[in-house]
């Protein structure tokens, strides 16, 4: 092959690639781009039924229910509420007044149906979406959770 | 006073540092054979230098120096003595002072065994490092200094996060960095020949050996932190395509394309371009990982404590080292291509093919990983990027890519025949046609699933037929013996590859998970099994009290076949519950067990999980490291009209 034509061969596999990426990549974005809320945000902008979503804010003292693995239990900024329900075995540092990020989707009775909850890592860690839902809600305590 | 000793030996360590990244530069110019040598000396000085401040912190874990602020922060004195001997490198200062270490390890072994290079080649290699080593010796100095005080001595330290009390912290971080800091002797290499302005295929031989001990140590290192992460988790997944976790995976496709391409190099004096860019591209993604693990804009079990002084500092380092060699890229590159020409069906072809497929694939992760950071810095809007998002990009590359890996080896250069590879392909189009037949029977793995299977197979087998026929036939054993090593090497990195998958691809689509209350005496089925919580009881451990189930496990016939012992610890030091997994494995499967929270009278929350396939996963990415430590072995021999060629070129350029 002469140069020339080598240098054409190259250019188009490598537009070829690209252009498969880009289309994966445009395409896997459009599915999968998963939003934070806060529970203020769930009541501004409504979320569609079934729509994966993440929710953040602090577990609310006293809503923890559980039932087996079945668990119910409600995540505040302060200003608003969710109620939140997940089948599982928990993090070992879940508990009430602890700050997490839970991802899943809306249920049509308006409960949010977690499929992962994460809280991570250490009591004093607070999730910085939830650190700034916090403050957007008016209820940051910065010397509380540091 | 051992201390301050450490402190001084990291200043010494940066002088030395300081006079290898310019003398040998400037004498290299100028011909001075006497002070080109200078690099091989500081590099040894460093290393010594470096090893020295390494055990002088080591020590003041091992002893419990609480006057030293890093181990205030992250020991105890009731912590078990191997965890106070890794927690050196369990935080960001000591962690990056491994980095170093490693680095300039990296630099005296360059110093030593690049016996074969020309004086010049290796001042500069050398010098280049020594650049390298000076940013880091800065930063770790001037931002994050391990030695640092406390003014008042507490009396007894913080703790290191319980997570990290594990034999993984012992091994995970020493292999991944080996890997991730061998790639800076790419980089050197790469940087080095812009600087001589000419790429041949000697260039390639040398710097071949450092590129694939890099990867391999890349490969053992996340494949060690995806199993840690599977059994300390207790989430029953093994990669989460967590930031952390693309931030080494990106060097690691980066360093396959490079290894790949740098033969052709050697043997075609072609893709020089190409070659630099990758190794140039390989060290800044791992730069760019650790930015993003240091810089304080993730929350991850990895991320250390941070102040943005740091994540400022690496990126002006990021800047300084990428650009530059970018800027000289620009400049030298135009007049290095050349080389000879190839068929687009032949060995170079397949090889441009699986560079592309690596650079496109590196460049998706790069973009899920890098999207949400990018979009909150600039509207403030918090998205993330899951599995999905990769699973969805990552995975139809890697598809046709693996099902090419198969052909490549059996094209000649220049020109193959893809006809005749096929024809010679026909044993692992029936493995192929087999599995996929069995996947479909066994069912539920969706088409990615079978595809998955199918093609593991192809490449297991077509990796074989690959080798096989290199000495198949007359005098077999004699041809065999006097193969080059790196067709052994080859071969087992494919062939470990198709395990991986196969493992990969298994778990993902027939793991079997069940989440229950139970309580002792009561029994789940599943996958096959009857699992029965025995009993639950107390523990102590060295430094932690634990509740411990005892989950048997019974086959069809009612016989046990293992015991599993999952436990829940809390560690008073810190305040911290752990959930510490039970697996079983007969390298089959992966029978895994773990122990929620609860109470004799509700019973207790279970999670158990059946992974078929995962140990291969662990198996094989040991046999593909060691598939890159054989090859790295091998000497390419530069054929001599390709030197000849090189020559000229040269000559007329």
């Amino acid at each position: 092959m002469k140069p020339k034509h080598r240098r054409l061969y190259v250019v188009v596999l490598a537009l070829l690639a690209l252009g498969t990426a880009a289309a994966l990549v445009l395409n896997a974005f459009e599915d999968n781009l998963v939003f934070f809320y806060s529970p203020s945000d769930l009541e501004t902008k409504p979320v569609a039924v079934g729509q994966a979503i993440r929710v953040g804010g602090l577990v609310e003292e006293g809503s923890v229910e559980k039932k087996g693995v079945d668990v119910r239990f409600r995540i505040t900024d302060g200003a608003r509420t969710v109620a939140v329900a997940y089948t599982g075995v928990l993090p070992d540092l879940f508990r009430e007044g602890q700050g997490i990020v839970s991802s899943g989707r809306m249920a049509p009775d308006g409960t949010f149906q977690a499929e992962e909850v994460l809280a991570k890592h250490d009591e004093n860690y607070m999730p910085p979406e939830v650190a700034d839902a916090l403050k957007a809600a008016g209820e940051w305590k910065p010397q509380a959770t540091q | 006073m051992t201390v301050e000793t450490g402190h001084f030996a990291l200043i010494v360590a940066l002088i030395l540092a300081t006079l290898q990244s310019t003398v040998p530069l400037w004498a290299a110019n100028r011909g001075n054979e006497e002070l080109m040598r200078l690099a091989r000396h500081t590099a040894w000085g460093q290393l010594i230098c470096v090893t020295l401040a390494f055990c002088a912190l080591m020590y003041a874990f091992a002893r419990s120096d609480f006057s030293v602020a890093i181990v205030a922060l992250n020991s105890h004195s009731a912590k078990p003595f191997l965890y106070k001997l890794a927690a050196t490198w369990g935080n960001h200062e000591g962690s990056l002072l491994l980095w170093i270490l490693i680095l300039v390890l990296f630099g005296a072994l360059v110093a030593t065994f690049g016996r074969g290079m020309p004086e010049p080649m290796r001042a500069r290699v050398l010098a280049v490092q020594g650049f390298v080593a000076v940013g880091f010796l800065l930063f770790t100095l001037l931002t994050s200094n391990p030695f640092d005080r406390l003014m008042q001595l507490p009396s007894d330290g913080n703790s290191l996060n319980p997570l990290l009390q594990d034999p993984g912290l012992v091994f995970h971080p020493p292999l991944l960095y080996f890997g991730y800091v061998g790639m800076s002797t790419a980089f050197s290499f790469a940087v080095a020949a812009l600087i001589e302005g000419r790429v041949t295929p000697d260039w390639a031989r040398w710097a071949r050996p450092w590129v694939l001990i890099a990867w391999a140590g890349l490969t053992l290192g996340i494949a060690l932190g995806s199993w840690w992460a599977y059994y300390e988790l207790g989430w029953g997944g093994f990669w989460f395509w967590d930031p952390v976790e693309n931030a080494s995976f990106m060097p690691w496709l980066a360093a396959t394309a490079l290894l790949h391409c740098i033969n052709v190099v050697a043997k075609r004096d072609a893709f020089k371009t190409w070659t630099i860019l990758l190794a140039i591209l390989g060290f800044s993604l791992s730069l760019l990982g650790t930015f993003i693990v240091r810089s304080g804009l993730l929350t991850s079990v990895h991320a250390f404590a941070t102040d943005p002084e740091r994540g400022v500092f690496i990126l002006l380092l990021l800047g300084i080292a990428v650009g530059g060699a970018f800027l000289l890229f620009a400049i030298r590159a135009p007049a290095m291509e050349g080389g000879s020409g190839f068929g687009p069906v032949s060995r170079e072809g397949a090889l441009l093919l699986n560079n592309l497929l690596f650079a496109t694939a590196t460049a998706t992760v790069l973009l899920g990983t890098m999207y949400p950071m990018v979009l909150e810095a600039i509207t403030g809007e918090k998205v993330s990027v899951g599995p999905p998002y990769f699973n969805a990009t990552f995975v139809p590359l890697m598809l046709p890519m693996l099902a090419i890996m198969a052909v490549g080896p059996m094209l000649a250069w220049r020109r193959g025949e893809v006809g005749r590879a096929l024809k010679d392909l026909w044993l692992a189009g029936i493995a192929a046609a087999a599995v996929v037949a069995v996947s479909l029977w066994i069912g539920g793995a969706g088409v990615a699933g079978v595809i998955g299977m199918g093609v593991a197979a192809w490449l297991a087998v077509g990796s074989v037929v690959a080798w096989a026929r290199r000495w198949w036939g007359r005098g077999a054993l004699r041809r065999l013996a006097g193969l080059p090593v790196e067709v052994h090497g080859m071969a087992l990195a494919h062939f470990s590859v198709a395990i991986v998958v196969a493992g990969i691809t298994a778990t993902s689509v027939w793991q079997s998970e069940a989440v229950r209350l139970m309580k002792t005496g009561d029994s789940v089925d599943m996958a096959g099994y009857t699992w029965t919580l025995d009993r639950v009881y107390d523990t102590l451990g060295p430094n932690y009290s634990a509740v411990r189930g005892e989950i048997s496990i019974r086959n069809g016939d009612g016989e046990r076949i293992a015991t599993l012992f999952p436990e829940r610890r809390f560690y008073p030091d810190s305040q911290q519950n752990t959930t510490e997994a039970a697996i079983h494995t007969n390298w089959m499967a992966d029978l895994y067990g773990v122990l929620g929270e609860g109470s004799a009278q509700e019973g207790w929350a279970i999670r158990l999980y059946h992974n078929p396939l995962v140990p291969w996963m662990w198996i094989g990415s040991g046999l593909m490291a060691l598939g890159g430590l054989i090859s790295a072995g091998g000497k390419i021999r530069v054929r001599r009209s390709q030197r000849r060629a090189a020559g000229t070129a040269e000559a007329a350029a």
